[in-house]
C-alpha cells in the first residue's frame, strides 16, 4: 500500500498528491511516469511525475478529475493509501544545454512540465514557458513555473489571464522575435499537434510527451502504440517523448477515444454510487 | 489392454458462456483405470521426452497404489508446479509422444494423471526441514521460471526475494493463460506454499527502473536470477494495424485475466466486445484469445492462420476445444491490410490465400501467397497473436549484460550471464513453454547454489 502523505486542491478539480514511495522518489527523473491503481477492482492509470522529494520519500502527482479513477483518487484523503504505485517508467527527458528552449503546456500538462523545465534551467538553458488553459481558474502552479522560467507567458480562451487565444499564438510571436533551439510540449493532443505543425514549418526541433492509453506500462501489451515516422512504437518503453514532427497525430487522437463510451459508464456508475452514500448519511 | 480414459469435459454449449475450467479432472476411479494402463517400462521413453525428465513411471506407480502424496513427492523432484504443468504442458509433443503405447495411439494420459496427483495433494505442505543460511538471492520476475528458481533456492536455505513489475504475481500464468485452462486458485495455492516457505515477494517493482541490478547487489543480494519473460508484441507491419479495435493478444488477455475486464463495470478496466472477431495466429495464445472472445459473447470468431491446420503450433486439445466452442478456422490465409471505417475503427481485413511450398528452416512448409487471391473479411475487432519479443527493459538498462541480435540475454551452460552472479532463464533467454521455463528455473537454482558455495 502507498500512503497519501499530503493532498491539496490547486485548481478547479485539479489535485496535488504526494505519495510515499521512497524508491520511486529516489530514482524518478523529469519526463518519466508512474502507474497507479487504487484498489483491487481498479484500473492501471499512467500519470507523469510532477516532482519528487527524495529526502521524505515522496512522489508528487497532479491530476484533473476527468474519469472514474481520477475522480475516485480525488475523493481520498491525506493518510489514505492506494493499492499500487509503480515506476518510474519510460525514458527520462534528454536534458542538455540546447540554448533557448520554449516549453509549452496545456491544462494539467503544466504540472508535468515543471520538473522538465527545472532540469533544463539547471543545464543552462534559457527557458521560455508558455501555459494555456480555458480560463484563469484552470491555471496551476504559477509561482513554481515562474521560478523555473526566464519568461512565463499565459494564454486563456477567454482572456482572463495573459492573452486571449492559444499557446500557439504566443509561440508564433516568440519564434518571430528570437532564435528558438528546441520546443518541448505537453498537454492535450490538439494542442501538441498545433505546436508541432507550427514548428515543423520553421524546422525547429520539437519534443512532445505523449499520453496514449496504457495497460501494463512495461512494454508488454502494445495498447500504447503510436506511429512515429511510419513505424509502430510503444510509448511506455520507447517514449513517452517523441519527435513531434514524426508523430501520427490523427491516429493518436482516435486511439485515445477507444473506450470513451465505456469510460463514461464507469464514471456515471461511480458518481451515482457516491451520491447514494451521501443520502445515507 | 483396457481403453484410454478421456478427461471429462464440460459441455461446449455451456462452457462457452463462462470462464470456468473446461476439463473437470479425473475421479479416483478414472485415475486408477488410467494409471493401471502404464506398462512401467524399465527404460521409460516418456521420461526422456519430458523437458525436465520427471520420473513418470515412478509417480504413476504411486497413483496405482492410490498414494497421491507420494506421487507429488516424485513429481516435485523435477517440477515445483505440477498442478500447472498437468494442465498446460504440451504433453502430446513431449512425454505422451514418447510413450511406448503412442505408436498404437494409446499413449498414457500423463498430463491428466499429473493433474490428478497435484489436485488430490493440494493441501499437502512442502514439509521439509530447511536449514537457513541467510544468503540473499534476488529473483526478477514472478512467472514460472522465477517462482521455480525461487522455490528451489528457498529449500536450499537461501533468503529469496522475488521482484515483480506488475501488481500481482505469476507472470504469464496470471495475465496470459485464461481461467478456463488454468484456474487462478491453483496458482494462488502454490504461491501460498512458497510464501510459507519464506519467499518474499515485492510487487510494483520494475528492476532497471524502480531499482537497478546494481542497487540489488548494493542491497546485499549475492546472486540474481533474471526471469523477466517476454515483452513487446510482434505486429505484422501491414497497413491499418493501429486502427482502433485491433489489439495484440497480450493486451486482450491482460485485460481479461489480470484486470478482470469481463466483469466491467464492476471492475474498472474496460474491454471492447466485438461481434465478429478475427484472431490472427496459430499458437496457444491465439487459441486462448479465440476462446476468450467466444466467452465475451461474440457472434462469430474466426481464426486466421497462414499455414494449414497440420502446421498449427497450438496443442491439439486447444484446437479441438476451440472448434467445439464455435471458433471457425480459416487456414492458408494471411491478412495483408486492415480497412478502417467510422472513427478509424477496423471494419474489414483484406486477406490473401496461401499455399505451402518447400520446408523452411523450422522444418515446416513455407507458406506462399497465391497472387490475385485477395478477398475481404468483415470484422469489428481483431486480436493479433503473432508472438512476442523478449522484454527489453532490464537488458537495455543493464549495460554489462550481453544480449544477442534477437534481444535475448546470452547465457552459458550454467545459465550464468556475462555478469558474474547474474543468471537468466525462461522467455528472456529464448524459452518457449511453461515447462521449459520451469526447467531452467530449477537448473539455475542449482547453478546459483554452486556459484555461492565457491
Amino acid at each position: 500500500m502507498y500512503k497519501i502523505a499530503r493532498k491539496k486542491e490547486i485548481g478547479n478539480k485539479v489535485h496535488n498528491l504526494e505519495i510515499y514511495a521512497p524508491e520511486i522518489a529516489k530514482n524518478a527523473k523529469a519526463g518519466q511516469f508512474v502507474i497507479f491503481r487504487i484498489d483491487d477492482k481498479g484500473e492501471r492509470v499512467p500519470l507523469t511525475v510532477a516532482g519528487t522529494n527524495p529526502q521524505e520519500g515522496l512522489v508528487r502527482i497532479i491530476f484533473q478529475e476527468t474519469g472514474k479513477s481520477t475522480t475516485q483518487l480525488a475523493s481520498l484523503c491525506e493518510g489514505d493509501s492506494i493499492k499500487d504505485f509503480a515506476g518510474p517508467l519510460g525514458h527520462p527527458t534528454v536534458i542538455k544545454n540546447y540554448g533557448t528552449v520554449v516549453a509549452v503546456a496545456g491544462g494539467v500538462g503544466a504540472a508535468e512540465l515543471l520538473p522538465v523545465i527545472k532540469e533544463l534551467k539547471k543545464a543552462g538553458n534559457k527557458v521560455i514557458t508558455i501555459v494555456g488553459a480555458r480560463c484563469k481558474d484552470l491555471l496551476i502552479l504559477e509561482e513554481d513555473l515562474k521560478q523555473e522560467s526566464d519568461n512565463l507567458l499565459f494564454a486563456t480562451n477567454d482572456g482572463t489571464c495573459g492573452i486571449k487565444g492559444f499557446v500557439t499564438d504566443i509561440l508564433k510571436e516568440v519564434m518571430s522575435r528570437e532564435k528558438v533551439n528546441i520546443v518541448y510540449a505537453i498537454g492535450p493532443v490538439p494542442m501538441m499537434k498545433a505546436v508541432s505543425e507550427l514548428t515543423k514549418g520553421k524546422h525547429i526541433e520539437t519534443v512532445v510527451s505523449l499520453n496514449p492509453i496504457m495497460l501494463d506500462g512495461t512494454g508488454m501489451c502494445g495498447a500504447c502504440r503510436v506511429t512515429v515516422d511510419g513505424k509502430t512504437k510503444f510509448a511506455c518503453v520507447d517514449g513517452p517523448e517523441f519527435d513531434a514532427h514524426c508523430v501520427h497525430w490523427d491516429e493518436l487522437s482516435s486511439r485515445l477515444n477507444l473506450f470513451k463510451d465505456l469510460e463514461k459508464i464507469s464514471l456515471d456508475n461511480f458518481t451515482a454510487s457516491r451520491e447514494c452514500k451521501c443520502h445515507k448519511k | 489392454m483396457s481403453q484410454k480414459v478421456n478427461m471429462p469435459e464440460r459441455d461446449p454449449q455451456i462452457r462457452r458462456k463462462d470462464f470456468e475450467q473446461v476439463n473437470t479432472g479425473y475421479s479416483k476411479k478414472e485415475m486408477l483405470a488410467e494409471a493401471k494402463r502404464c506398462l512401467q517400462c524399465k527404460n521409460p521413453m516418456c521420461t526422456k521426452g519430458c523437458p525436465v525428465e520427471i520420473n513418470i513411471p515412478g509417480f504413476i506407480k504411486c497413483l496405482v497404489e492410490d498414494d497421491p502424496s507420494q506421487a507429488i513427492k516424485v513429481l516435485k523432484q523435477k517440477t515445483n508446479l505440477p498442478a500447472v504443468c498437468g494442465r498446460v504442458c504440451p504433453q502430446e509433443n513431449q512425454c505422451e509422444k514418447s510413450c511406448i503405447l503412442a505408436k498404437k495411439g494409446e499413449a498414457i494420459y500423463i498430463g491428466n494423471l499429473e493433474r490428478y496427483a497435484a489436485d488430490a495433494a493440494e493441501k499437502m505442505e512442502d514439509s521439509i526441514e530447511i536449514e537457513k543460511n541467510d544468503i540473499k538471492v534476488a529473483v526478477v520476475g514472478s512467472g514460472p521460471a522465477g517462482l521455480t528458481c525461487g522455490g528451489d533456492l528457498l529449500k536450499l536455505g537461501y533468503d529469496v526475494t522475488v521482484y515483480e513489475s506488475l501488481h500481482d504475481t505469476g507472470g504469464v500464468l496470471r495475465y496470459g493463460i485464461p481461467e478456463f485452462r488454468l484456474p487462478k486458485k491453483v496458482l494462488d495455492i502454490e504461491l501460498e506454499k512458497l510464501k510459507k516457505l519464506g519467499m518474499k515477494i515485492v510487487l510494483n517493482t520494475l528492476i532497471g527502473r524502480t531499482k537497478t541490478v546494481q542497487d540489488l547487489f548494493d542491497d546485499g543480494f549475492k546472486a540474481i536470477f533474471v526471469a523477466v519473460g517476454a515483452g513487446l508484441p510482434v505486429f505484422p507491419k501491414i497497413p491499418g494495424e493501429n486502427l482502433i479495435h485491433i489489439y495484440c493478444s497480450n493486451e486482450f488477455l491482460v485485460r481479461i485475466n489480470l484486470m478482470k475486464a469481463s466483469e466491467f463495470p464492476r471492475y474498472d478496466t474496460p474491454v471492447y466486445r466485438g461481434r465478429n472477431i478475427v484472431i490472427v495466429g496459430g499458437g496457444n495464445t491465439a487459441m486462448d484469445s479465440a476462446r476468450t472472445a467466444v466467452r465475451l459473447g461474440a457472434k462469430s470468431v474466426k481464426l486466421v492462420y497462414r499455414r494449414s491446420e497440420e502446421e498449427i503450433p497450438a496443442r491439439l486439445e486447444e484446437r479441438r476445444h476451440a472448434k467445439e466452442e464455435g471458433v471457425e478456422f480459416v487456414t492458408l490465409t494471411n491478412p495483408v491490410k486492415f480497412i478502417g471505417g467510422d472513427n478509424k475503427a477496423v471494419k474489414a481485413v483484406e486477406c490473401v490465400k496461401m499455399e505451402l511450398g518447400e520446408p523452411d528452416e523450422s522444418g515446416r512448409r513455407r507458406p506462399k501467397e497465391i497472387i490475385g487471391s485477395n478477398y475481404t473479411m468483415d470484422t469489428d475487432m481483431v486480436v493479433l497473436a503473432l508472438g512476442l519479443h523478449p522484454n527489453p527493459i532490464l537488458p537495455s538498462l543493464t549495460k554489462e549484460l550481453h544480449i544477442d541480435s534477437h534481444g535475448y540475454i546470452v547465457i552459458d551452460e550454467s545459465l550464468m550471464t556475462s555478469v558474474p552472479g547474474i543468471f537468466a532463464g525462461g522467455d528472456i533467454v529464448g524459452g518457449d513453454t511453461v515447462i521449459s521455463a520451469m526447467g531452467m528455473g530449477k537448473k539455475a537454482a542449482k547453478a546459483i547454489d554452486n556459484y555461492l558455495r565457491k
